[in-house]
């Protein structure tokens, strides 16, 4: 099981951003935690600079904007 | 890792194909764009309304704006999602970092336009650019000029007011951004940063940016395709509401009126345009057919300038988020200086025009 970390403060994208990594996860049968993260200091932590972020299993992989599907689907599939 | 892969409508789709269609577009777009005043007369003289009344000319106003606005930001908003896809915070940031204040300062607000920015990872970019070395005032230039001057401001005031008047912004934005930003890295108000964010600084952590990936040109068309819905999505109510309201003082606002309000001769006007401007929150796009319509009935342009920077520079959303790594001591200086700077430049503006 993966755990995935999606960064934001909460705007759209960022929901945006989390419904697809689930949506992704779903559709390619694997099964993935995911967690919101909202704090500004943990954000800024992780080493994002511009949200959403995501992180899978402790790496980041992902800063600014929406994510791509297939490179999504890559890091899902790892 | 993953194979570089075009999902999407880029699947199957031969990379020519995209050229031919950008170049097409382009071309539609221009015959479209000269049309324009055509059009917008013809659908008033379809109306029951007399063209030379009030109600006319708010129409008229109304129906050639519209479009026009729509699709100057169209063209720029693509081609700046395209140009913005060669930089990143990230290299911004490796640009930024342990530059000397000027030097640094001129390059921030430079990279500011340039660099994709959202205000709601403000504070991650903040933090970002604090933790890796990048000085305080240099930051703040960054974060003065990244919402000021943006593309979506220019092309509506290259638009609908003039290049002149554009340039004059494009020119004052970063001038403020610059010299805000300096004044700000002199005071060393480093201490007045949330205590939090002082322990980053000192820590001063090297945060690995994810790998930077080889984008091909069709994958930059799509990132320019992907800012004008993400621009279009937020913006077309504003723009709806700035043009509705410029229309309606173009066509019943008396002359007189503004005049004695916003012109020149009040001395009193351009401080109360940048005060009135600080609580107002809307972005470039819906500020600026309001500033067109305030042009026209002869308010003076120092005065209209100020009151635009002060509602799109200093907002009280940005300085709510701003919040959380900043001491609302800091928060002063930071709107008490760029408010002066801004204030400086209607004033000048009105005695020297």
């Amino acid at each position: 099981m993966k755990s995935i970390k999606v960064y934001g403060p909460g705007c759209k994208r960022c929901e945006t951003t989390a419904e697809m990594v689930h949506n992704r996860a779903a559709a390619l049968g694997e099964e993935v935690e995911v967690e919101k993260v909202t704090d500004p200091r943990e954000i800024a932590m992780a080493g994002v600079m511009s949200t959403p972020g995501i992180s899978v299993d402790g790496k980041l992989v992902h800063a600014g904007g929406l994510p791509d599907e297939g490179k999504l689907d890559g890091w899902l599939k790892g | 890792m993953s194979v570089e892969t075009h999902p999407g409508p880029a699947q199957g789709r031969p990379d020519w194909s995209w050229h031919v269609g950008v170049v097409a577009a382009l071309v539609a777009w221009w015959m479209i764009y000269g049309q324009l005043i055509p059009l917008s007369e013809w659908l008033v003289s379809r109306l029951p309304v007399e063209r030379h009344s009030h109600t006319g000319e708010a129409l008229a106003f109304f129906f050639y704006d519209v479009p026009k606005v729509m699709m100057l930001l169209t063209l720029i908003v693509f081609a700046m999602g395209v140009v913005r896809s060669f930089f990143s915070p990230e290299k911004t940031r490796a640009l930024l970092s342990g530059k000397r204040e000027g030097v640094g300062n001129v390059m921030s607000a430079g990279l500011g336009v340039l660099t994709p920015f959202c205000s709601c990872s403000a504070v991650p970019l903040f933090i970002g650019f604090v933790s890796a070395g990048v000085p305080l005032g240099v930051t703040f230039s960054f974060l003065i000029a990244a919402p000021m001057v943006n593309e979506v401001a220019l092309v509506l005031l290259v638009g609908l007011v003039g290049w002149q008047v554009a340039a004059t912004y494009l020119v004052f934005g970063l001038g403020i951004a610059i010299v805000a930003g300096f004044v700000i890295g002199k005071l060393n108000l480093e201490g007045w940063l949330q205590d939090w964010v002082r322990e980053i600084h000192a820590g001063a952590s090297a945060i690995d940016a994810p790998e930077d990936e080889k984008l091909t040109l069709v994958h930059r068309y799509r990132l320019g395709l992907d800012a004008v819905r993400e621009i279009f999505g937020k913006v077309w109510l504003w723009i709806l509401l700035g043009i509705g309201m410029g229309a309606l003082i173009h066509g019943y606002v008396p002359e007189e009126l503004m005049v004695r309000i916003m012109g020149a001769d009040a001395w009193w006007s351009v401080p109360a345009a940048v005060v009135l401007g600080i609580p107002m929150y809307t972005n470039a796009a819906g500020v600026i057919p309001i500033v067109e319509a305030l042009l026209g009935k002869g308010a003076a342009l120092g005065t209209v300038l100020a009151f635009m920077m002060s509602v799109i520079a200093l907002s009280l959303p940005e300085m709510i988020i701003l919040r959380q790594v900043l001491t609302l001591r800091l928060i002063a200086v930071f709107i008490g200086v760029v408010g002066g700077g801004i204030l400086l430049v209607g004033v000048l503006f009105n005695l020297l025009f």
